[in-house]
């Protein structure tokens, strides 16, 4: 029964890895850049759903959606102003620009807001309580999370497979010259992703202050951290691999919790990358990396 | 010409000199000194900025008023060390090098630990308001005493050993666990003085379980102490894990289990303040309260809130008290001795004028024992309506 609430636990906590973990594979997948700003998209979620709820005193509704908004916007305006210029130029400088976009937002958030926590209104936004699953408690957030991350992660299945701006999407990440000599809007398809990985990013902020209710300018540097290990272990670029990793690190970490090695959660999760990397480099549902001739 | 001009110099230089011999003569007993300066440190940012924040406001209160007085000046200058012991050690060599008398500092125990052997070396009188671990002023291993080192809150050992004392006997608990960080020497200062009387009680340690300083998922652990359904929860962190902690217990579903925690709780309902249901019943200690029937005291509070517009909290007022402990024992020392108020034999004077303290604070009565340690007596709060009330002294 505890093992029942631990996993459940773990899966809350790998939903909310999930959803960011897609944001860094889906950019990853499309122009072969690690994010690093990701986690910071997230951060400012957080302030936004906060300032929505307190300042604003919006409907739950409204607040979540203006942080799923805000955030979409701001990583467009960001792809817009930093990644757009140098689309052709060496990787490393996008890796560059994307750490110092994470530092700069970082300090922007503590200039403006304090490096103080602040108290997040979590039961403003979801119920607070729990319910009986036959004789285990779980709490209204836990459930919340796994279900609005499922969906979220169904219709962006839907969304790559089904859809025409799908199709383009995957056609720039299989080959970005021979997408564009089809016709495909190159540009317009790299925003649409960034700005589709920051609305997950958006979620994912809004399930994270409902678990930890409190916002700070750092809150998503270990989140962003985390996620990327999620997305490296299933299989940085693959989809279902983000997920699978997600949920993977968010077990190995509530597990570790009930084995009574809480202390050693980050490091277990480490370990785990590592033991997968040396097994399968490209991840776990990585695809197997073919040398161009 | 240029020869002349030198010739002149000279004169001069030689006349400003004998007038300097002169004024150190009439130095003697140390009336002219008119100004003393100390150093102050305090973590201004970062997750325990509170703490720093409620310490400086204090010793900012006491040390204006008795400027304010006239005679003798206190110059403070007052440096963040982020609650992070390398900048405090560069904190404080800063201050070293500014010719402090003394330093009021720091706030929480790891970067006033990693001070101390320092100061311990340079003879530097300090004082901490909020300092609890046992370790502040001996050394753990060696059990040399830093008798250059005071404090004017309780220590550690202290309120683990009440905290089980009152779980077991007003409460009438028998089984509890332990929720504490490993990363710091606070929160294991608690946990084994709670651990240790619980032993010697027959309160039953069911379960405990740790956490990283800054760790914001406490879901697993509570979870597994859930499992045991312990009558207490004995929580020794600060105000910041409390606002987590305090949420996610009832994720977890230790609903029936009453929290218990120590003067880093302080603050906790601030953090708290969209919705403080998931502490309320909890008990915590502290080493001041409002619901004083001193004047002196209540005076205190009426100052302190006309100055800063909020009441004043436990380290704010132990801060008070540090900042007078401190300049009552400078005072004696100039009346008592002409050293120069930079020298080293001043700074050994002062030491042991501090050491002979005997005042009566906004916190009680306080003298220092042979671990320069003050005797004082703990107040219980109880969380009741979302708001602090003062249970009792015990």
């Amino acid at each position: 029964m505890l093992l029942v609430s631990q996993l459940i636990n773990g899966l809350q906590l790998g939903s909310i890895y999930a959803l960011v973990a897609l944001g860094y594979t889906m950019v990853y997948g499309i122009i072969k850049l690690l994010n690093f700003a990701h986690g910071e998209i997230i951060m400012v979620g957080g302030y936004i759903a906060l300032f929505s709820l307190t300042l604003g005193n919006f409907h739950p509704v409204v607040a979540a959606l203006l942080t799923v908004a805000g955030c979409t916007l701001l990583a467009v305006i960001l792809e817009k102003l930093t990644y757009a210029p140098l689309r052709f130029a060496p990787r490393l400088s996008l890796l560059i620009t994307a750490i110092g976009i994470s530092i700069l937002l970082q300090n922007v958030a503590q200039f403006f807001f304090d490096a103080a926590p602040r108290s997040f209104p979590a039961s403003e936004l979801f119920p607070v309580g729990t319910v009986m699953l036959g004789n285990v408690s779980v709490a209204y957030t836990s459930l919340v999370t796994i279900v609005l991350s499922i969906v979220s992660m169904i219709s962006l299945t839907i969304l790559v497979q089904r859809t025409k701006l799908g199709k383009a999407m995957r056609a720039v990440s299989e080959d970005t010259e021979a997408a564009q000599l089809m016709g495909v809007n190159v540009n317009n398809v790299i925003t649409f992703t960034f700005a589709v990985g920051a609305a997950l990013a958006g979620i994912g902020a809004l399930l994270f202050v409902a678990r930890f209710p409190q916002v700070t300018p750092t809150m998503g540097a270990m989140l962003g951290l985390k996620a990327f290990v999620a997305a490296v272990l299933g299989g940085i670029g693959s989809i279902p691999g983000a997920m699978v990793g997600g949920y993977a690190v968010g077990l190995i970490e509530v597990l570790a919790v009930y084995v009574g090695l809480s202390r050693w959660t980050d490091g277990l999760v480490f370990l785990v990358l590592i033991i997968v990397l040396l097994v399968r480099p490209t991840g776990i549902m990585g695809r197997k990396l073919m040398e161009k001739v | 010409m240029k020869k002349r001009t030198l010739k002149v110099f000279s004169l001069v230089l030689v006349l400003v000199m004998a007038l300097g011999l002169l004024a150190s003569c009439a130095n003697d007993d140390n009336s002219d000194v008119n100004e003393i300066t100390i150093g102050i440190l305090a973590p201004l940012t970062g997750g325990a900025a509170y703490f720093g924040e409620s310490v400086r406001n204090g010793l900012m209160l006491y040390i204006d008023e008795f400027n304010a007085r006239g005679g003798l000046q206190i110059n403070p200058i007052l440096r963040d060390e982020e609650g992070n012991m390398t900048i405090a050690v560069t904190m404080y060599n800063y201050l070293v090098d500014q010719n402090v008398t003394a330093i009021i500092g720091s706030v929480t125990s790891d970067p006033t630990r990693a001070i101390v052997p320092l100061a311990f070396e340079d003879n530097m009188p300090m004082i901490t308001a909020s300092a609890t671990h046992a370790g502040v002023t001996v050394h753990p291993d060696t059990g040399q005493v830093f008798t250059n080192m005071f404090r004017s809150c309780f220590i550690d050992p202290f309120q683990g050993t009440k905290m089980a004392d009152f779980a077991f006997e007003e409460l009438g608990a028998r089984t509890a666990a332990v929720l504490y960080s490993n990363e710091i020497a606070y929160s294991i200062g608690l946990m084994e003085a709670f651990i240790h009387r619980a032993e010697t009680l027959g309160l039953e340690i069911v379960h405990i379980e740790r956490h990283a300083d800054h760790a914001v998922d406490f879901v697993g652990q509570l979870t597994n102490i859930a499992a045991h359904n312990p009558d207490v929860l004995f929580v020794p962190g600060y105000n910041y894990h409390v606002a987590l902690i305090g949420p996610q217990s009832v994720t977890a579903g230790l609903t029936d289990t009453v929290l218990l925690g120590a003067d880093g709780w302080a603050g906790s309902l601030e953090r708290m303040e969209h919705d403080p249901s998931s502490i309320e019943g909890s008990f915590f200690m502290t080493g001041f309260t409002h619901e004083s029937t001193e004047q002196h005291v209540l005076d205190f509070i009426s100052r302190f809130e006309a100055e800063y517009g909020i009441p004043p909290n436990m380290f704010a007022a132990q801060a008070y008290d540090a900042a007078m402990i401190l300049i009552a024992a400078i005072e004696r020392t100039l009346a008592a001795t002409d050293y120069e108020p930079d020298s080293e034999a001043f700074r050994l004077a002062l030491i042991d004028q501090m050491s002979a303290t005997d005042i009566q604070g906004v916190t009680g009565r306080i003298t220092f024992d042979e671990f320069n340690n003050p005797q004082k007596t703990a107040f219980i709060i109880h969380i009741v309506d979302g708001v602090e009330r003062f249970w009792g002294t015990f």
